[in-house]
């Protein structure tokens, strides 16, 4: 499983980059595979506001959906429209796929480093 | 009595002995004991032989008045049904099977439902359908949902829509704690001013039925511009008979159109097992609500169908599905199916131009025995004429019921016809002359 | 298979209607788009649909034990009846006084209905078991809204529940409250008792719940909600484990749907039409969808309640349907309507027990009128699914158990055999059950890529939904 070092995550299989006082969100390897095949992706707008630990969109397989949970708070400066066209996507490249990108961003203090966020995988097995 | 139950005792015993307990009852210990019926507690008969309950039923429904020549629509339309359709849906694999979810020994009931889904998007111009609704009413409801988001919040529908189909509406609306407004007629359609004036900020939809309740043809296309101008969603409510000719919703504009499949091919069957149909443009695909068939291969490369963008419903998605819907109207979309496939292109046309045509005829020559036509716009199937007293409505339905002709429906200060190609010039002359008789 | 598009030839179809007998009409405008139907003759026409029938599976083909769905024998009589003329020809506004034999049937039936319920009104108007839910949540709403208690803002669902359950209750404009199930697939009561308050509006619970297991504590479960000031929903979907048994009125339920094409026999149709009978107690009657079909002197005629929540669908429901279960419910009585519970559960029963040392079954204690088995271990063992052994015994004709549900059993197959099944039929099934578990360990891959023998094999679920084609595309 891929967890790249220099990103953050949550424990809900969210991955952060921060770029600046930008945070830019998708779902992790681990989410993506426990997810199968993924088939939609209901995406917010810009301009939403979003909150660390709430759902701002959900993932489709063809026999599951799966919120989305924020991993930070702020506000949603950017949405990845790419994906409702193409959300195999998030199967395909997780960590290229992004999903939002937030700004200003509060609320970081929870999210775990690569090494804990691997040991989190391993405990959900 | 019987009840279909194969087991006789010796089995019974047997198996209760696999089991572990010594009686039928001894099977329901976790049953609170006090509220245990006893055998033959319920206040119900005891049950009877397959001869005594046909005959039971048989009586039943010889009490029932079978009308020979039917002017009532309003909602439930009696056409010709080609013997074809029940032969083929009263199969028994059709009629007993479960929803197609194990799709590899369901393929008949998929194919056909994608057969039927390609239909109603011919009819309606629109580019994709469901795979049914229970009935044009609840359809009708179910596309406020599809159209409402954070801001436009608000529902409105024509007063002109069929009474029972704005009730079913505010019924929904009351559910999901939804504002919805009746726009008011003029003239035996819509007043498309006062569409224009109450259109705001925060509309969501606009429900246009067509041909309408009192059979008039809107302008639907021009209520379609007012809709989007004020950035709301056009809905249509369409006969899938006039929509043989009369121009489709798509071409009005329309972003969904719904409507009661019953006259493809159902009995009017005092009012059901009916067919909502409901289709929409590709961008709200998944806004539609309820099942719908997709088209793929198997492992091997052979094209196949499933249920598809399952992830919608309420099965998976639970609370956050935009319906319940589970159980649909199945049977009845299949029989459409069938109808619409024995009558083609040209059968659909010549039923609805003998309907317009033997509707105008019947109207023509109900004006020229002194009555006059409420509403002077163009009308599809059904009219409506004018007869403000109570009691004359009900002399005029009476002499027509006395021959075994179930006249036109009472609707505010007139009787609403309805004619299809069931009816002939002879039947239809017949009518006339009753009527004349009554004036 | 060709699709029926792609049969015929363009001036091909049948003769079905007379020339126009009045001068022809032509209204001003006209659709401009082709209208592209089927140009088929008659025999083209019933040769596909034959084809197609013969790619179905229906309860005539064989052993049906999908749980939850109560795929029972649809009895011949019953599709004689719902045919009669005097039903199929009626239009649904013909004077009521032409019509008594039809209110009659919907009064027969929803008195008899009434007493199996335990409930005091019956309406037949919604259309599906779904359909029967949202009519009776709004019941639910209309009680709290009609005394003022607008601050019952949530139902509360346990997790075993039908999805149908959820999707209602959010439907309806509640706030879905998700409790969890004990370890023996009953409500908590510690969780419930956490979860009421002065915001429940109410509870949806199917008993025997989505497990097959009766919930003893039934009558703590509907006081809570009681206490709470909430009311109790019973989704009728298990109905055929205990009518004429336990009645769901006396469980302290105030209001049930009942699905007739489950319970009371009527045909699935591949999906629909079904109907739901809503059932209340008298107390919510006046919030009933109108007519409501009374009887006075001996006349049959329509009643519109007081505070009507108004109606859920055009007309009086999917009514023929209702004259296939008033048939049926007429030939059980209540000996039959009693004796067909008794054995749905002596049936579920004899299974599981035959098959008990062969699979794993989620809860190992008497059952209702079906089972679960989760097939973790085998899944583990042998990388044999769930999926993978049902697919395998559509190889020897047999249509699977319900798979994957209830939610909270992993690898569930859920099993429901039904009363009109026999002996030797379940028998013979657990033989190939257990056939199918010896198999997923001798040869797991002739089950991964199961089945083999049906018209099509697995399809592309995936590229299905990526992919979407849902009509057919005319040249």
């Amino acid at each position: 499983m891929n967890i790249p070092a220099e990103l953050k995550y949550s424990k809900s299989h969210e991955w952060v980059k921060m770029d600046g006082d930008v945070a830019v969100i998708g779902i992790s390897d681990f989410a993506q595979d426990a997810l199968g095949d993924v088939v939609f992706i209901n995406l917010p707008a810009e301009g939403d506001s979003v909150t660390a630990g709430e759902s701002f969109g959900d993932v489709e397989s063809v026999k599951a959906v799966s919120d989305v949970i924020c991993p930070v708070s702020g506000t949603i400066c950017e949405v990845n429209e790419a994906l409702a066209d193409a959300p195999e996507t998030l199967n395909s490249d997780p960590y290229g796929a992004w999903i939002i990108k937030v700004s200003p961003v509060t609320d970081t203090e929870a999210l775990l480093d690569a090494a804990a966020y691997e040991a989190h995988c391993a405990q959900e097995g | 009595m019987g009840s279909y139950v194969p087991t006789t005792a010796a089995e019974r015993e047997e198996m209760l002995a696999a089991i572990g307990v010594d009686s039928l009852e001894g099977l329901y210990k976790a049953v609170p004991q006090e509220m245990l019926l006893r055998s033959g507690g319920l206040n119900i008969p005891e049950g009877l032989s397959e001869l005594e309950v046909r005959e039971a039923v048989t009586a039943m429904a010889e009490k029932n008045k079978v009308f020979k020549t039917v002017l009532r629509g309003a909602g439930a339309y009696r056409h010709f049904i080609p013997s074809v359709v029940k032969s083929v849906t009263s199969r028994e694999e059709l009629v007993t099977c479960y929803t197609p979810y194990q799709a590899e020994i369901s393929q008949g009931v998929l194919q056909g439902t994608f057969e039927f889904q390609t239909m109603i998007c011919e009819l309606t111009g629109m580019d994709v359908s469901n795979a049914s609704h229970y009935d044009g009413a609840t359809a009708a409801a179910e596309t406020i949902p599809m159209c409402k988001d954070r801001k436009r919040t608000k529902a409105y529908v024509s007063a002109c829509a069929h009474p029972q189909v704005i009730e079913v509406m505010k019924t929904y609306c009351f559910a999901s704690n939804t504002e919805l407004f009746v726009v008011p007629a003029k003239d035996g359609k819509t007043d498309l001013d006062v569409l224009k004036e109450t259109l705001g900020d925060d509309a969501a939809c606009f429900y246009l039925q067509q041909p309408n309740y009192f059979g008039q043809i809107e302008d639907a296309k021009a209520a379609g511009e007012i809709v989007h101008a004020a950035g709301a969603k056009f809905v249509m409510g369409v006969n899938p008979i006039a929509c043989a000719i009369l121009p489709t919703p798509r071409a009005m504009g329309a972003d969904v159109a719904v409507g009661d499949g019953q006259p493809l091919g159902l009995d009017t069957a005092f009012g059901g097992p009916f067919l909502g149909f409901m289709a929409t443009t590709s961008a709200m695909t998944r806004k539609l609500p309820g099942r719908i068939v997709g088209q793929t291969k198997d492992v091997d490369g052979e094209v196949g169908y499933v249920l598809t963008l399952s992830a919608r419903e309420q099965h998976i998605r639970r609370e956050k599905a935009s319906s319940n819907i589970c159980s649909n109207q199945a049977l009845c979309a299949f029989a459409a199916g069938v109808y619409m496939a024995a009558m083609g292109e040209k059968g659909m046309k010549q039923c609805a131009r003998l309907c317009t045509s033997k509707a105008h005829y019947f109207a023509s020559e109900l004006e020229k025995i002194g009555c006059t036509l409420k509403y002077k716009g163009e009308f599809f199937h059904e009219f409506a004429t004018e007869v403000e007293c109570p009691n004359c409505r009900k002399k005029i339905l009476d002499a027509l019921e006395a021959e075994g002709i179930l006249g036109g429906a009472e609707v505010e200060g007139g009787i609403l016809w309805c004619v299809t190609e069931l009816v002939s010039k002879a039947q239809l002359d017949r009518a006339v002359a009753i009527v004349k008789e009554v004036l | 298979m060709k699709l029926i598009f792609e049969l015929g030839v363009e001036g091909r179809g049948m003769t079905l209607m007379p020339e126009c007998d009045v001068p022809e009409y032509q209204l001003p405008e006209e659709r401009s788009e082709a209208l592209h139907l089927p140009h088929v003759s008659e025999n083209e026409l019933t040769r596909h649909y034959t084809a197609l029938c013969k790619r179905i599976h229906g309860v005539n083909d064989g052993f049906y034990p999908l749980g939850s769905c109560t795929m029972k024998y649809n009895p011949k009589i019953d599709e004689d009846m719902a045919a009669l003329p005097g039903f199929t020809q009626l239009h649904p506004l013909q004077p009521i006084e032409t019509a008594q034999g039809a209110l009659e049937a919907l009064h027969t039936l929803g008195a008899e209905l009434g007493e199996v319920f335990g409930m005091d009104a019956v309406t037949f108007q919604p259309a599906a078991g779904a359909h029967g839910e949202f009519t009776g949540v709004l019941l639910i709403k209309a009680y709290h809204t009609d005394r003022g208690d607008t601050a019952r803002t949530k139902i509360i669902v346990p997790d075993s529940a039908h999805g149908t359950n959820p999707a209602t209750a959010a439907m309806c404009g509640f706030q879905v409250i998700n409790i969890p199930s004990g370890v023996d697939g009953c409500v908590d009561l510690d969780a419930l008792r956490a979860a009421v308050g002065p915001d429940t509006a109410g509870l949806m619970l199917t008993n025997p719940n989505t497990v097959g297991i009766f919930d003893k504590n039934i009558l703590e479960i509907t006081k809570i909600i009681h206490d709470a000031g909430g009311l109790c929903y019973y989704d009728g979907a298990n109905l055929n484990a205990v009518m004429g048994v336990v009645r769901p009125g006396d469980m302290g339920f105030d209001c049930i749907h009942s699905n007739l094409h489950k319970t009371f026999a009527t045909p699935h149709g591949g999906g629909g039409p079904g109907a739901g009978a809503v059932g209340c107690k008298e107390f919510l009657k006046k919030y009933m969808p109108g007519p409501l079909v009374v009887k006075k002197d001996g006349k049959y005629g329509f009643a519109y309640p007081e505070k009507s929540i108004g109606r859920v669908k055009m007309f009086y429901g999917n009514f023929d349907v209702v004259v296939r279960a008033l048939t049926y419910v007429l030939t059980l009585g209540k000996s039959g309507i009693r004796e067909a519970a008794m054995n749905a559960v002596l049936n579920a029963n004899y299974m599981r027990v035959r098959l008990k040392d062969t699979f794993t079954m989620a809860y190992d204690e008497i059952c209702m009128h079906e089972f679960v088995m989760s097939l973790v271990d085998l899944h583990k063992e042998t990388g044999v699914s769930a999926l993978d052994l049902a697919k395998g015994m559509l190889d020897f004709g047999l249509h699977p158990p319900t798979m994957y549900f209830p939610l909270i059993v992993h690898e569930a197959l859920m099993i429901e055999p039904c009363e009109t099944e026999s002996k030797e039929t379940m028998d013979e099934v657990c033989g190939i059950y257990c056939k199918l578990f010896e198999l997923a360990h001798s040869d797991p891959e002739t089950l991964h890529t199961a089945p083999h023998s049906t018209p099509v094999r697995r399809l592309d679920e995936v590229g299905a939904a990526r992919n979407m084609v849902l009509r057919y595309q005319f040249a």
